[in-house]
């Protein structure tokens, strides 16, 4: 047990930090080189839907984790020949596949050491063994009659394992649990919403702005018992700063949509806590929006970071708010720092950084039976969990982008058990100006965008950026760019198969040649928000994307395949 | 004589209002027996209740019943999945393209006891007559041939041509391979 806990400490708790394993340790690709990437080898998975979990590195093994019915295939580099190595194919629940809100897939295993803690889709969370793919251990994480899913990778914390539960469309009660590393035996849990103690608000919590204090706010924010049913999931980035033993999470938005049927401040839905890691209690909480109209949602992504901040050497967190803006806080006192628009912006005029309030648009506020036009950003968000990251070498954040707006509608929701529990009309719009995605390389200090390349339609795939000044990033129609750091010129692109809506991996193999991989399949037309039995006819098919998406040839073949690219 | 004629025109108008009888509540034996569906032995396709077939297919045939469906459509949450039949996280329903059946039947075993891919079971939610204006309804959705009965118009956001347009799946895409 001891030698399982010296382990996990050893390797875990990179999270999704700049030291994240997978980074190239040397510069080979560079603005230089890149243009030379050969195609060298494919892998196709064999599953038709959309795969938004990009390939991980595990010790010299390639992971590919396929959407719902789970396949985890290991793959190993053997002279530029992709073989597998071992399948692990989990028993799934079909049921699932009524309550997975935004397709059905989600982000691939953990790694920790010889082991991989891996989250499905219907609610397991499962170790194996990382040599052999054999399980260890299977423990139920989430309960699928309810309406809870699993749409985030599980963190490894020290001895521990945190898993986060998905499902704000269903109207669950969003809950973060921790298991322990070795047994998967349940340490704690806390929840998004209700009493103090399920909360884990304790004589510890130190808010820092006062409006995030008040006794038993989870509950006495809410109509009665809406809190019971009133989502903020867990469905984001989890991180943990093992310095300071916190672990920081989002909350999802509250359900149902429709505002007016749960008027008051909603907590603690919408925003992000950070957490002490051994117990779950919560140290501070910021809330991104009180009574939350647009869908704001902390399940963006979550990005750490130690850096001088006006002059002061300060640990910060990043998240890339759903909300449209980029949001950089003091990861030890929860203060915002700075939140400035990286989308089109008008749900809201800015974040008071005195009070922490976000400042709400009058004329975009939402009304059960009313049509609010052009509420920029759509409630399907301008991000993914997966669509930032931070690069050293530049200090630049990039951001693969959808640049939406919507129609909103909000109607009369029922709760039902295990159906949704939405209550609203949408329609994706185009933005007032510029196209519908872009990526964009982000000044954290300037809280301005550096540069930024405009792409047709939503990018959902990416973005890698390598320390030789390149990044790659794949797009909603099928290409992989790799382009300048610095500069954001295009240097080198590839068209492939399908739509790209995870980001490209880079692996180094252990005969030191390194690789660039990329997961190509976007599933149907409109992509991971639904299935591939879509009709883009309706406006609000897949929340409203059918809008916006109509008229975009669907793939030949959307299912998954890898591509491997190496220098020559 | 005047008067004669006016009064043959007022009676013929009259007549002419009765367009289709609304039921506001069926029968109880009538309702029992529009549950005994006996569908094939893998749910899809099957034989619709002798009552169904006495009462001449009410619930594709009148536009009470139709209505209904559509109330029902967005009140017990099907939006949520199917949106307004172009499908989100549950598949399209008016791409032409039905997994188990488009059948009044298969469509009824849909919604009474669900699917094993999602759909929930609506038996306990549900009675057996709005399960009934439900198929119908959502028979609209995906019309491949124009009627004469079509719901009520859509009073929320305009999100698709209306149901008594002419037919929504004309131009039908592949199907989706699975």
């Amino acid at each position: 047990m001891a030698l399982w806990a010296a382990l996990f400490l050893a390797v875990g708790g990179a999270g999704r930090a700049e030291d994240a394993p997978g980074r190239a340790p040397a510069a080979a690709i560079t603005p230089e080189t890149v243009r030379g990437l050969r195609l060298v080898s494919t892998f196709r998975t064999g599953n038709p839907q959309a795969h938004v979990a990009s390939p991980q590195v595990a010790g010299d093994r390639l992971l590919v984790f396929t959407p719902f019915p789970h396949t985890l295939f290991a793959l190993k580099v053997e002279a530029g020949h992709l073989r597998v190595d071992w399948t692990f194919r989990p028993d799934g629940n079909r049921m699932v596949e009524g309550v997975a809100c935004c397709g059905l897939g989600l982000p691939g295993p953990a790694v920790a050491g010889d082991r991989l803690l891996l989250n499905t889709l219907d609610g397991h969370t499962i170790a194996l063994d990382a040599a052999t793919g054999r399980p260890l251990w299977d423990v139920p994480s989430a309960a699928v009659p309810r309406g809870e899913t699993l749409a985030s990778a599980p963190l490894v914390a020290g001895d521990r394992v945190i898993v986060g539960t998905a499902g704000d469309d269903f109207g669950i009660r969003g809950r973060v649990a921790a298991l322990e590393a070795g047994s998967g035996r349940p340490l704690w849990t806390r929840f998004s919403t209700g009493s103090d103690q399920d909360v884990g608000i304790g004589p510890g919590f130190a808010p820092f702005y006062d409006r995030d204090l008040g006794r038993d706010a989870g509950v006495t924010s809410w109509p009665p018992g809406g809190w019971e049913r009133g989502g903020g999931s867990v469905s984001g980035t989890l991180l943990h700063d093992p310095e300071l033993g916190l672990v920081f999470h989002g909350t999802g938005r509250p359900a149902p949509i429709n505002p007016d049927q749960r008027p008051g401040g909603n907590r603690w839905s919408s925003g992000l806590f950070a957490r002490d890691a051994a117990t779950g209690a919560a140290r501070w909480f910021y809330q991104l929006a009180s009574h939350d109209l647009h869908g704001v949602s902390g399940t963006g992504p979550l990005l750490m970071t130690d850096r001088d901040w006006k002059g002061v050497r300060r640990k910060l967190l990043i998240h890339v708010g759903l909300s449209g803006y980029v949001y950089v806080l003091d990861r030890v006192t929860g203060e915002v720092l700075s939140a400035e628009p990286f989308v089109p912006v008008n749900a809201s005029r800015g974040v008071d950084l005195a009070t922490g309030a976000l400042l709400r648009s009058d004329n975009k506020t939402t009304r059960i039976g009313t049509m609010t036009r052009d509420v920029c950003p759509s409630l399907t968000g301008p991000v993914t969990p997966g669509g930032a990251a931070l690069s050293p070498e530049t200090g630049l954040l990039y951001i693969a982008t959808s640049r939406l707006c919507m129609d909103i509608e909000p109607r009369p929701a029922t709760y039902m058990q295990g159906t949704p529990f939405t209550g609203a009309n949408l329609r994706a719009k185009r933005p007032p100006n510029g196209s519908l995605g872009a990526l964009v390389a982000w000044d954290l200090a300037a809280g301005k965008p550096a540069w930024t390349i405009q792409e047709d339609l939503p990018v959902l795939g990416g973005p890698l950026p390598l320390p030789g000044g390149v990044v790659f990033y794949g797009t909603y129609d099928g290409y992989l760019k790799a382009v300048g750091a610095r500069d954001g010129r295009v240097l080198w692109q590839e068209k492939l198969a399908s739509g790209i809506v995870a980001a490209p991996t880079f692996f180094t193999a252990p005969d030191g040649a390194q690789y660039v991989s990329v997961l190509a399949g976007q599933g149907g037309a409109l992509g991971p928000s639904a299935g591939l039995e879509v009709d883009a006819r309706d406006a609000t098919a897949a929340r409203g994307l059918g809008n916006v998406l109509r008229g975009v040839p669907p793939p030949e073949d959307g299912g998954g395949a890898l591509y491997l690219f190496a220098l020559p | 004589m005047k008067r004669r004629a006016a009064l043959v025109m007022a009676v013929a108008m009259l007549v002419g209002c009765q367009r289709e009888q609304r039921d506001l509540r069926l029968d109880p034996p009538v309702a029992a027996a529009l549950d005994q569906v006996a569908p094939t032995a893998n749910g899809i396709g099957g034989a619709p209740p002798d009552v169904y077939v006495a009462l001449g297919g009410p619930y594709e045939s009148n536009a009470y019943n139709l209505g209904e469906g559509k109330r029902l459509y967005t009140w017990f949450n099907c939006k949520g999945c199917h949106a307004d039949g172009g499908g989100a996280s549950g598949p399209a329903l008016m791409d032409g393209w039905w997994r188990y059946g488009a059948d009044p039947v298969s469509l009824f075993v849909s919604l009474r006891d669900g699917r094993p891919n999602g759909m929930p079971a609506y038996r306990d939610k549900l009675t057996t007559e709005q399960i009934w204006q439900l198929v119908g309804y959502v028979q609209t959705i995906g019309m491949a041939s124009a009627t004469t009965a079509a719901p009520s118009r859509n009073d929320e956001m305009q999100s698709r041509p209306a149901e008594n347009r002419a037919p929504a799946a004309a131009d039908l895409p592949t199907p989706p391979s699975r």
